[in-house]
């Protein structure tokens, strides 16, 4: 039973690279366990946690890379190592042949893209601040995917940017729309008429999609972070998004995406969006809503794409329990034999506003205190040396495997969000997890339900079609809007809603 | 002064520079602080006792050259007694590849940066194989010393005067773009010497020291080696000395220690073992026999040619190793460390890109990056000679060191 | 306040995951991929000594 490290100095590479390479080597050499990161605290502290650190390993520093081996056997712990080598070498060789030479500072960069506008920085948390200082010193905005940056970072960076007049969306910011380019993890949407501000990822995806099933577009979909609402932030970036959508010409109508900020912070973003003479629209998921006024609030992110719309259009919008009835009723039916009532739902979600969104409704239907629970996949404590479930399915997979022995769940609920940057046809390793799930349920003697609520365009690389077909073949019923979805889910664990919120569609 | 305009107003000053070949001079009458028993070396400043074997070899034949010692046992006695004054050539406006020793009595060339009123000076290359810089100092060695600076010198004097002077600068921005990257590969521009100076040598000569004067030029085969050395130093000096300017201005090494100087902190060195020299060997020798790198020649580099202009030398891969494809990446890599590109000095392979000039201690210390020398590599034993080349790096020891004093510079200032 | 902030026509510099440039690269869009690595080797005192010297602008 051995451990066995080796250390390769001055060999970045970064998360995503070795986490593939892992997954490689352990497809292909039989050891327990095979661990690649680089040596900063974090990850030593992760090493250790997962109790993969050894002596040898301490020394390493954070530009230097920890290869970590678990196997039973000297020769295939040898082998396991010898075969990460060949696969790092192979992975350098194929980038420098590849296009061209690789700038090793923002200077050079710079030199080899003289007018550049934006950095879009996806490195880790602890190094974000002083590259992003930079590039705000280069006139550059800014695009941070990273997490874990400290808070008092964020607070700095947004500042420089406020003084410079420039954007600063993130950290922690997965999607974004700047010019009718999507960045990060962003659905192919129209250009159009409504501008976003979001500090959201998953929610502004859910809101253009429905913008673009809509007939409608996007100008700019300003992202700002999951913290900027925040006491301690203030909404900074939020504010300065708004007035610039304010003034931008092609912006005809604001939408503001978020989960509920702080009060204080909710008063002065609302005053300004109420200052702002164009329609606006909150969503801000499970915040109270205001009194009706010159801003619409809106309860889930469904309704802030179809508000905005009529706004814009000159009419009323009213809100209802559901976005679409009739798929919803289909939902009903094709699943009514899982015989899901009186037991428990599991939301599975790569999205964190999805989630939330979900959770929102069901707090709304059952109270606080029930048994479903939604789990957001995203979080940190699933995601420590794996990639982002939107990324990779494995996480989701086990836990919907495991859901199906489970007799008390009834209905599993999923998100599957498509565009560029997810994974390339995330429907397959979702149905195949669901078919094992199945088969395990009803080896027991039982079915379980399986909701999915589709976040995705026609334009999308995915093929929003043959991912839906996917999943219904599946036995998966497909929704287009996430709090369908959830409503969906609570009306198959307590019936007699049906009977409420179908009769009121009736 | 914000540290970019320092270090914009420093490179300002090197393009400008020019670096004429003007005269020649016997080192007493010309170099500032020498004198009786004073010997200036290569590198930064260091002590008998830690001087290589090469080094301390050239100080004996220099010694019985100068007539302080009649047999080398004396020299040594010289030596360790603390009769001699030893000091850094960088320090006297002079400059010397491998153990660069120069003495009150040795011929040295007069190159002059003219736009600044700098002048530099440097003793007269003596050729391959068994010489005074790699510690030789047998009879044949101290006959060739006494020619060259009895005989050759005074016969190129006039020669150069004839013409008015020699634009070194010139030469090697032509050579640039023949294939020389002026470090380690000279063939264009030692050829291009000889052009410049053949019909004024046979202007003011008589036949025969003529042609034992060409002769000993080509057979030498980097002659110009010194006077690029004396030229690109005396275009260096120009920028050193500007407060805030993060530029490095000399790059040096003594056998025993790798220096840099950096204009924002003036005379200081900051230094770090000399590394050891990774290359091919000339048969016969191997890695026990090398000497860890040596000399004053990494100045090319500094200037922004020798490693940084490798992109235009492929074939002096063939000398140090490697391939033309690293070439080409080591001068694209040496990009990321400075900040600014020679107007002078172009590479037609990069779309007359100029060669990377302004070394950054910021940059080398953030990439890691650390300027890259091609260099040849010296015997440890005295009086060998030269038994291969190769590469090495300038140690990130001495980047850090500067950076941080630079800072604490800044913070007692602000 | 500066109205003109939003840029019409994206110039991307990507620092870190190369799916991104990708993306974008897929999208048309001008993209050059930094080769990042932690600043000064991991040292993180020269790193934020280095951050203090950068005064671009």
């Amino acid at each position: 039973m051995g451990l066995r490290t080796e250390i390769l100095p001055a060999f970045y590479q970064d998360s995503v690279v070795l986490m593939r390479i892992s997954a490689q080597v352990r497809a292909r050499v039989s050891v327990r366990e095979v661990a690649l990161f680089m040596g900063t605290p974090a990850n030593h502290a992760l090493l250790a946690q997962a109790g993969l650190a050894t002596a040898a390993g301490q020394a390493a520093g954070p530009n230097d890379l920890i290869v970590t081996v678990s196997a039973d056997d000297e020769r295939v712990a040898a082998e396991a190592i010898g075969t990460v080598k060949e696969l790092l070498a192979e992975s350098s060789r194929s980038r420098e042949t590849a296009a061209e030479y690789r700038p090793r500072t923002l200077d050079s960069a710079l030199q080899a893209l003289p007018d550049a506008n934006l950095a879009a920085l996806s490195i880790p948390g602890p190094y974000v601040r002083d590259e992003a200082m930079a590039a705000l010193r280069r006139n550059l905005h800014l695009f941070i995917f990273s997490d874990n940056v400290p808070i008092a970072d964020e607070i700095a960076m947004k500042q420089e940017a406020l003084r410079r007049g420039l954007l600063c969306m993130g950290p922690d910011q997965g999607t974004a729309y700047l010019g009718g380019v999507g960045l990060g993890f962003a659905n192919v949407v129209a250009r159009g008429r409504v501008g976003c501000v979001a500090a959201s990822g998953t929610g502004l995806q859910a809101v253009v999609s429905r913008l673009d099933a809509l007939g409608e577009g996007v100008s700019h979909a300003i992202g700002v972070g999951g913290r900027d609402l925040s006491e301690a932030v203030g909404g900074a970036m939020t504010l300065f998004a708004l007035d610039a959508l304010a003034a931008d010409p092609a912006t005809e109508g604001i939408v503001l995406v978020s989960k509920p900020p702080h009060p204080s912070v909710l008063d002065r973003v609302e005053a300004r969006l109420a200052a702002i003479p164009k329609p606006t629209v909150i969503c801000c998921v499970g915040a109270k809503p205001r009194s009706p006024g010159k801003v619409v609030w809106v309860d889930t992110l469904q309704q802030a794409a179809d508000a905005i719309v009529a706004a814009m259009a000159g009419q009323r919008w009213d809100s209802a329990p559901l976005s679409d009835a009739g798929q919803v009723g289909k939902c009903l039916r094709s699943l009514a034999g899982a015989g899901c009532g009186g037991r428990r739902i599991l939301g599975l979600y790569t999205g964190g506003t999805l989630a939330y969104e979900t959770g929102h409704v069901l707090r709304g239907v059952f109270g606080d205190d029930h048994p479903h629970r939604i789990l957001d996949l995203g979080d940190d404590e699933y995601t420590v040396g794996r990639p982002h479930p939107m990324i990779d399915p494995r996480t989701r997979g086990e836990m919907i495997v495991r859901a199906g022995d489970d007799p008390g769940i009834g209905v599993l609920l999923v998100d599957l969000v498509l565009g560029k940057g997810a994974h390339a046809s995330p429907a397959a390793p979702l149905a195949e997890a669901v078919n094992e799930a199945r088969r395990s349920a009803r080896a027991g003697g039982r079915d379980i339900a399986v909701l999915a609520a589709v976040i995705g365009t026609v334009g999308d690389p995915q093929g929003l079609a043959s991912q839906a077909a996917l999943l219904e073949e599946a036995g998966i019923a497909t929704l287009a809007t996430n709090a369908d979805a959830a409503r969906c889910a609570a009306m198959l664990v307590h019936p007699p809603l049906q009977a409420e919120w179908m009769r009121e569609m009736a | 002064m914000s540290i970019k305009d320092a270090n914009q107003e420093c490179v300002n000053r090197i393009q400008e520079g020019t670096a004429v070949w003007v005269d020649l001079r016997v080192a007493r009458d010309v170099v500032p602080g020498m004198g009786d028993y004073t010997v200036f070396h290569a590198g930064p400043p260091l002590s008998w006792d830690r001087m290589p074997g090469p080094m301390r070899g050239a100080i004996i034949g220099a010694s019985m050259f100068e007539g302080w010692a009649k047999t080398p046992e004396e020299a040594v006695a010289l030596a360790e007694s603390g009769r001699l004054r030893f000091d850094s050539s960088h320090h006297h406006h002079a400059i010397g590849p491998m153990s660069g020793i120069i003495t009150p009595s040795m011929q040295v060339n007069v190159v002059r940066n003219d736009r600044f009123g700098i002048d530099t000076y440097s003793t007269l290359y003596m050729g391959i194989g068994k010489v005074l810089r790699h510690g030789a100092y047998d009879e044949s060695v101290m006959e060739k010393l006494r020619w060259m600076n009895h005989d050759l010198a005074p016969l190129l004097r006039r020669a150069v005067h004839a013409a008015g002077g020699i634009d070194v600068k010139s030469i090697v921005a032509q050579a640039v773009q023949m294939g020389d990257e002026m470090h380690n590969r000279n063939k264009a521009s030692n050829a291009l010497l000889l052009v410049a100076l053949a019909r004024h040598l046979v202007a003011v000569g008589e036949a025969g020291e003529v042609a034992r004067a060409l002769k000993f030029i080509e057979d030498a085969g980097h002659f110009i080696l010194n006077l690029v050395m004396a030229g690109s130093k005396g275009i260096m000096d120009a920028g050193a000395g500007i407060p805030e300017c993060t530029v490095v201005t000399a790059i040096a090494r003594n056998g025993y220690e790798t220096g840099i100087r950096v204009s924002g902190t003036g005379e200081r060195w900051f230094t770090a073992p000399a590394p050891m020299i990774e290359g091919v060997y000339f048969p016969g020798f191997g890695p026990d026999d090398a000497n860890p790198d040596m000399g004053d020649s990494s100045i090319t580099e500094t200037v922004g040619l020798g490693s940084l202009a490798m992109a235009g030398a492929p074939a002096v891969v063939e000398y140090v190793g490697g391939t033309p494809a690293f070439a080409l990446e080591t001068t694209l890599k040496m990009y990321e460390i400075t900040v600014a590109e020679n107007k002078a000095y172009k590479l037609p392979g990069l779309q007359f890109r100029g060669t990377p000039l302004g070394i950054d201690i910021r940059k080398v210390v953030k990439t890691g990056i650390t300027p890259v020398i091609n260099t040849g590599i010296a015997c440890k034993r005295p009086g060998v000679g030269q038994i291969g080349a190769g590469l090495t790096a300038v140690p990130i020891e001495c980047f850090e060191k500067a950076l941080e004093a630079f800072a604490a510079m800044r913070a007692v200032v602000q | 306040m500066e109205t003109k902030v939003l840029p019409e026509a994206l110039r991307v510099i990507n620092v870190g995951l190369e799916s991104f440039a990708d993306d974008l690269r897929a999208d048309g869009v001008p993209v050059v991929q930094m080769d990042w690595r932690p600043p000064a080797g991991g040292n993180a005192r020269l790193a934020a000594l280095l951050a203090e010297l950068d005064d671009e602008a």
